[in-house]
Parts: structure tokens; sequence; C-alpha cells
């Protein structure tokens, strides 16, 4: 067994660690502390990554001396080393670009805690990933639930205080209904790692009396991380969420932690499930239905607002929906194009959020935008960052979000004429009204302001200001120019991956 | 109406409509400008007689909505308990259609004793078959400890709010129960013994049910009891902020740095050289025994922590 295999396990305990070793530090030092550490994740993560794609085939490592239907294990293939350190690189990012604004935001003798939820954040989302034993999976998931409730309130400001009640309280009805479907189908199969438990799965399908309650079973189970990662019906929450914490937060909330259920999601369909048995519930088809309704509607809300953060919020709500329904289309090239736009729509999102709270200061402290007309003037860096993000949220060719349409694009051609006709059209609907509101607030932070001069411009110079920013333009410009060699790897991946 | 919509469009092109505007949500806060912060106490109860007229007269608003909401809610919550009902009801019988589902269970029972050296199957399922997600769980508990200090520690901000009489903290002298007689003589007559069972729990989590979350959860409640019946300045003594961090730091590593051996070890087939022990000894069952040490110091901690930040909004003295 080769060294490199032990290395999931070692990010996870690190990052624990990592997190109790915050809570003794002072604030300064446990954020020079994080960055480094997570320099240390990425490197880690790599290394699983480049074994997995050189010995081409995933391995289980069993968590104690104990093996596969007793004790505890993980797993790892391509897909899921490429997830984890597609996530330590968002995360990097989104520390280095926002611990000017955290330290602003917060009280002094609170950086710490800060640090200390991001690390255990960090643990949490890499378990997520690769466990293999969905019991596991909801362990961390609480972990996740409280440690971005806890980076919500960090800012302490009565709006963000009641945001993140209404948070908990939503994610805290996920939770129990994610459990709920867990505790149910250990009632059928009387397992808890993924692998046993899909051969007792397809052993109770094939009894007609039993479809009905896996059914409902895994319904429950889909509607828990469905509330908890924003689907449409349940992403009213994600407005105040993502809007008013502070940007390091909104940026890891949005592109982070509701993928992390997503992807939990996915691997409970293609590992615990089957996908040829999950083609056969009817959940797929609701989920589509669903994901579609939210690219609309998340949009047309992101258009009545007035508020920059609420807006990309709420536009979130909608890059959901195109998550949900590539779910829904239920062929590998689904999946395909789904988990790319996990990637397409973090690298995006999170660079979103780290410019407008820049494109803010120079306006003011206001992120209405009549107060913003001409920001991109003003910070002439952070307007072109916040370019680069709408556009590939748009889908304009050469960005990111232009190969995932492509890709969700080739699944509808490949399924049935109903959802061909479907999600072709609601692509096109969504894409419109994702270029009006982007391009209104793209001409609206380069137009000057009435009555008044442009203000004082403000000049960057310092490379390792703007880093992390060009690190995510690099990313997003990877995926809308190479986007084949990501969706080979991805397409590999998911062939190890069920 | 093409004049009409063109301007509109401008107007939101400018950000100067505001399609929300006649929509009250009363989930929504509205943010006090800066330099209207009130400093004194009548001004903070005028604001909040304000926001509740502006309550009130959102609820007669919205008061429709809110009869709809409650018949939703509660259809969509029968419905939830109808597709529960019959899930439950429509379950296979245990172990007949299945026969992969009592593999697990009966392997725990038959031969936990010997693999994991505990006569508890319960304390060796969970430390020892499914250490994994217990390692989750005791951090469940410090991520929980950590939200409480970010809300509830004293900082410059609450400090100075309840300079200006605007935040409540907490004090010895708020409703001060240590001057009670009954509680410091019951409390001298119950505490020893509260303090020796809880280790009792703690020391025999691998023989008889109990363990580090029970036992740790009755040392806190001892600590809890003691600083109300004799204050604070008595538990403050020894348990200061720096105690308070080291011991949970300290466990919490120790947690980790072992369950990360032992996974190492039993995933690369070495011999981990923990001794299994004799079973029903104290000295027994592997890494249970210290593993429940650890967690029991952090779940005491965690306890008597949230009931000092409660309290006093501070772990030890200031």
């Amino acid at each position: 067994m080769d060294f490199i295999t032990n290395f999931p396990l070692f990010t996870i305990v690190l990052s624990l660690f990592s997190g109790a070793l915050c809570f003794m530090l002072s604030g300064n030092a446990a954020k020079k502390y994080t960055l480094r550490f997570q320099g240390v994740m990425i490197v880690l993560c790599a290394a699983v990554l480049f074994y997995t794609i050189r010995t081409g085939t995933s391995f289980t490592y069993v968590m104690g001396e104990f093996p596969a239907p007793w004790g505890n294990e993980i797993r790892a293939g391509s897909l899921e080393a490429m997830t984890a350190l597609f996530f330590m690189v968002i995360m990097i990012c989104s520390v280095s670009g926002g611990y000017r604004f955290v330290d602003m935001d917060l009280d002094e003798s609170k950086v710490n805690l800060y640090y200390a939820l991001l690390n255990l954040m960090t643990a949490a989302l890499m378990s997520l990933i690769w466990t293999n034993d969905i019991f596991t999976g909801y362990v961390f998931l609480e972990i996740l639930t409280l440690t971005s409730c806890g980076i919500l309130i960090v800012r302490e400001i009565g709006r963000t205080t009641l945001a993140a009640m209404r948070y908990m309280i939503l994610n805290l009805v996920g939770s129990g209904l994610f459990l709920l479907g867990v505790v149910l189908l250990y009632d059928f199969t009387g397992h808890l790692l993924m692998v046993p438990m899909r051969k007792a799965i397809s052993l109770l399908w094939a009894a007609p009396a039993n479809r009905p309650t896996l059914i409902l079973s895994t319904g429950i189970l889909t509607i828990g991380l469905a509330i908890k990662s924003g689907l449409f019906p349940f992403h009213f929450w994600m407005p105040d969420t993502y809007g008013y914490a502070t940007p390091t937060s909104g940026s890891v909330l949005s592109s982070l932690v509701s993928k992390a259920y997503i992807f939990l999601l996915i691997k409970i369909y293609y590992r615990v499930i089957g996908p040829e048995i999950f083609a056969q519930m009817p959940i797929g088809r609701i989920l589509m239905v669903l994901g579609i309704c939210g690219m609309i509607f998340g949009s047309l809300q992101a258009m009545s607002t007035n508020n920059c953060n609420r807006m990309i919020a709420y536009s979130s709500a909608a890059q959901i929906g195109y998550i949900y329904m590539g779910i829904g289309i239920g062929s590998t090239a689904g999946y395909l194009a789904a988990v790319f736009h996990i990637f397409a729509h973090s690298v995006t999102k999170s660079m979103l959020f780290l410019t407008t709270p820049r494109l803010a200061e120079v306006s003011g402290d206001s992120l209405k935008f009549k107060e913003m007309t001409g920001s991109g003037m003003r910070d002439r860096d952070a307007g072109a960052f916040f370019l680069v993000g709408s556009f590939s949220m748009i889908g304009i060719p050469i960005f990111a979000g232009f190969s995932s349409k492509i890709f969700f694009g080739l699944a509808a051609v490949g399924s049935s004429n109903i959802k061909l006709i479907l999600v072709m059209l609601a692509l096109a609907v969504s894409s419109m009204l994702n270029a009006i509101y982007f391009i209104r607030t793209s001409i609206r932070i380069y137009s000057m302001p009435e009555g008044r001069d442009q203000g004082e411009v403000r000049a960057h110079h310092r490379i390792g200001y703007n880093l992390p920013m060009f690190v995510l333009t690099a990313i997003n410009l990877f995926l809308g120019l190479f986007s084949w060699v990501a969706a080979d790897l991805i397409e590999h991946g998911l062939m190890m991956f069920g | 109406m093409s004049g009409n919509f063109k301007e509109k469009f401008s107007m939101w092109m400018a950000g100067d409509l505001d399609p929300m505007e006649h929509v009250i949500d009363a989930a929504e806060v509205h943010d006090i400008p800066r330099q209207e912060r009130k400093k004194s106490m009548r001004a903070a109860e005028m604001r909040v007689l304000k926001t509740s007229k502006a309550q009130k007269v959102i609820t007669a608003e919205r008061q429709g909505f809110y009869k709809v909401y409650t018949v939703v809610a509660i259809i969509s919550c029968l419905m939830l308990i109808g597709v529960l009902l019959f899930t439950v009801a429509n379950l296979p019988r245990y172990g007949e259609e299945n026969p992969m589902a009592v593999e697990v269970t009966s392997r725990y029972i038959e031969e936990g004793l010997q693999e994991t050296g505990a006569i508890n199957i319960v304390s060796g399922m969970i430390l020892d078959y499914r250490a994994f997600d217990t390692l989750g769980e005791s951090h469940v508990l410090f991520t929980a400890l950590l939200c409480v200090l970010i809300l509830l520690r004293k900082d410059r901000k609450t400090t100075e709010m309840a300079a200006n009489g605007l935040y409540a903290i907490g004090t010895d002298e708020y409703r001060d129960i240590s001057k009670d007689m009954i509680m410091r003589i019951v409390g001298a007559f119950l505490l020893p013994s509260i303090f020796m069972y809880g280790i009792y729990i703690l020391l025999n989590g691998q023989n008889s049910p109990g363990g580090g979350f029970s036992g740790g959860a009755v040392i806190g409640a001892g600590l809890i009891i003691f600083a109300s019946a004799y204050g604070f300045d008595k538990v403050d003594r020894f348990f200061t902020p720096g105690v308070f961090k080291t011991v949970i730091f300290s466990s919490l590593a120790f947690y980790s740095f072992a369950k990360g051996y032992v996974f190492f070890t039993g995933a690369n087939g070495l011999d981990n050289h923990i001794p299994k022990g004799t079973p029903g000894a104290i000295l027994s069952g592997g890494m249970i025994l210290p593993l429940d040490i650890a967690v029991g110091m952090v779940v005491a901690c965690t306890m008597y922590g949230f009931y000092s930040l409660f309290k006093r909004g501070n772990v030890g003295s200031d």
C-alpha cells in the first residue's frame, strides 16, 4: 500500500487538530497558521489526485482495525480528490481575499474563534467528500451546519444574527429529514457502509412491495439535503445569509457548503441507491422540475432587488437550480454537467462575493446600486474582476459558465424529447434573465455618477493584494477554455465513483 | 404604456426603482444609521416601542398571509406524518427478506468482547468499531462551544453597550443564590458524591453503561452546582480561562492524534502495540479508557463553560 493512500486521513485529522489549535492561538497567529495549513492541505489533495489518476482506480481506506461492514471506511477516487483539491483552492482564496474584512467586521478577541471554525469546516468538508459511510456523512453534516451558522453570526450585526437563526432552523429541519432518511434506509438494509447498503437495496428493490417505501425514504433524505443546499422552494434563506455575512463567510457558504451537500447527495445516488435504480424512481423528475423553477424564479427575484449582494445571493438560487436540473436528467452526461457546474459556479461565486465588498468600500460602505454607480472606476481592479465574474455567470464564451451550459445542453440532447425541450427552454430563459441583471450591474458600476465627479481613485499596486482574484480568474478561464480536460477528468471520476 | 415602461426601465437601471418597496418583509431588519444610534436607556425603549408599532402595522397587513401560512404549515406537517407512518408500517419484517440485515449487529454482539476488550458493547462500538463517527461527534460539541463563545463572551462592543445600559451582562450579584444557606449545606453533602460518581462513570465506561459523554455530563453538573452554591470566585481559583482552554485543547488534540494513530496502523496492517487488558479490569479495552477521559474532559468543560457564559459572559474571571 502506498503512503499516499494515508493522505485523506491526514487531511481530516489535521484539520480537526487545527481547529483546536486555533482556539489557543491569538487572532493574528490563527490567521497566519490557517493560511499555511491550507497550503499544506492543497499539497495533500493534489498528491491524492495524481495518485488516483496514475493508478486509474479508486482505493478504500479502513478507519481502524475493522474492515468494511463493521468499521468506518473512507474511499478516494479521482472525482473525490479533484473536488477536495478544488474546495481547498477556493477556501484559501476566500480566506486570503477576505481576511482584511474579517479584521474589520469582527471583534479582535474573536478572530481566532473564526479561524477555528473555518478549520473545523474544512474537516467537515473533507469528511463529506471522502466518506464511504452514510452515518459519518450525517455526523460531519452536523459539524458543517454548526460551523456555517458560526461563521455567519461572528459579524454580530442584528441582521446576521437574524439570518443565522433562520438559517439554523432551516438547516436543522434539513438535518432532521436527512437523519430520518438514513434511519429508514438503515432499517431496510442493516448496514451503514455504502457498498453493502447498495447490495441490500438492489436485493430489496426486486420485490415490488418494497418500492414505495424505498422511494419515500430516499425522498425524505433528498428533501433534507435540498433544504440545506437551497433548492427552489427552500431558497428564501439565501439572500440574508449570503448577503450580510463577512465576505469570506459569504464566499465559503455559497461556493463550498451548499456544494458539499449536493456532492453528498450525488454520492448517495451513485453508491447507496445505484444510478439504475435511481433512474426508476420519480425523484429525479421532481428534482428537475424544481431545479428549472429555481433557475427562473431565482433570477426574477435577483432582478427585483436593489442590493448588489442580495442580487448575487438570489442568483445562487438560480445556479443551484442548474445543478439539480443536471442531476434530474439522470444520465451520466447529466451528472457530468452537474459536477462541472458545481466547479464553475463555485469559482465564479466566490469571486463575486469577494469583489463586491471592495466596490462597496469605495462607495461609502453601501451595496445599493445607486451608491455603487461608478465604483468600478474608483477601484479598477475590483471592477475588472467583477466583470470577469459577471461574464462567467451570464455564460459568455471563454469563461466557465459558458462551458457548463454547453454540457447541460449536451446532456439534454442525449435524453428524452420532453426533457430536451424543457432543459433547452430553461437554459435559454435563464441565461437571458442572468444577462439582464448582470449587465445592468456592470453598466451601473461603470457609469459616471450624476452631478458629481467620479471620486477618488484607489490604486492597488501590490500583486499580493489581488493574487487570490488572479488565481480564481485563471481557474475560471481554464474551465472555460480547456473544459474538455476537466470534463474528461470528471467522467473518469464518475466511472470509478459508483 | 410603452413610455411608462421605458421610464421604469431606466429607473431600474439607475437603481432608483425598488420593485420590492411596497412589500414589507417582516423578517427584514432595517439598519439604523450609525449617527442615530441611541445612547440612553430611554431612547432604547423608544426604539423598541417604534419597532413594535411598526410590527403591529405589518402584522395587520399580513394577517391574511399568516392565516394561510398556518393552514399550509398544518397540512404539510400532517402530510409528513402520514408519509412517515406509511413508510414505517410498510417496512419489511426484520431480517426476513434481507438476510444481510443482521450481519453487522450479530458480529458486534458475538465477537465484540474479544475484538475490543470491552464488556460494554456500546462503548466498544462507538469508540472502537465506529470510532471515526465519535471523533466527529466530540468535535460537534467543541463547535457548539465556539459558537456560544462568539455569541456570549464579553467583548469591547458589549462592554460599551453595557456601560450605556443597552445590554445586560449577568454578574454574581444578579440573583445571587450563593448566599443561600440551604444551597451551601446540601452542596457540602452532595458535591463529593457527585464528583466521585462522575469519575466512576467516566473510568468504568468499558465495563458498565457510561463512558465519556455521560461521566463528563455528571462532572460538569457538579461544577455548576459548586459554582452556584459557593460563588464563581471559588471555582475561579482552579478553573481559570487558561486552564479551560488548555484542558479542551489537550483533550481534543490527544483524541485526534490517538485515533489518527489507530486508524493509520489499522489501515496499513501494522501492530498498534495497545494492550487490550483483561476484560472487566479498569485498565482494559485498549484505547477506550483514555479516549473516554478525553471526551469526559471536553463535555465537563463545555457544560460548565455554557453555564458561566450565560451567567456572566466569560469563562474565568476577567
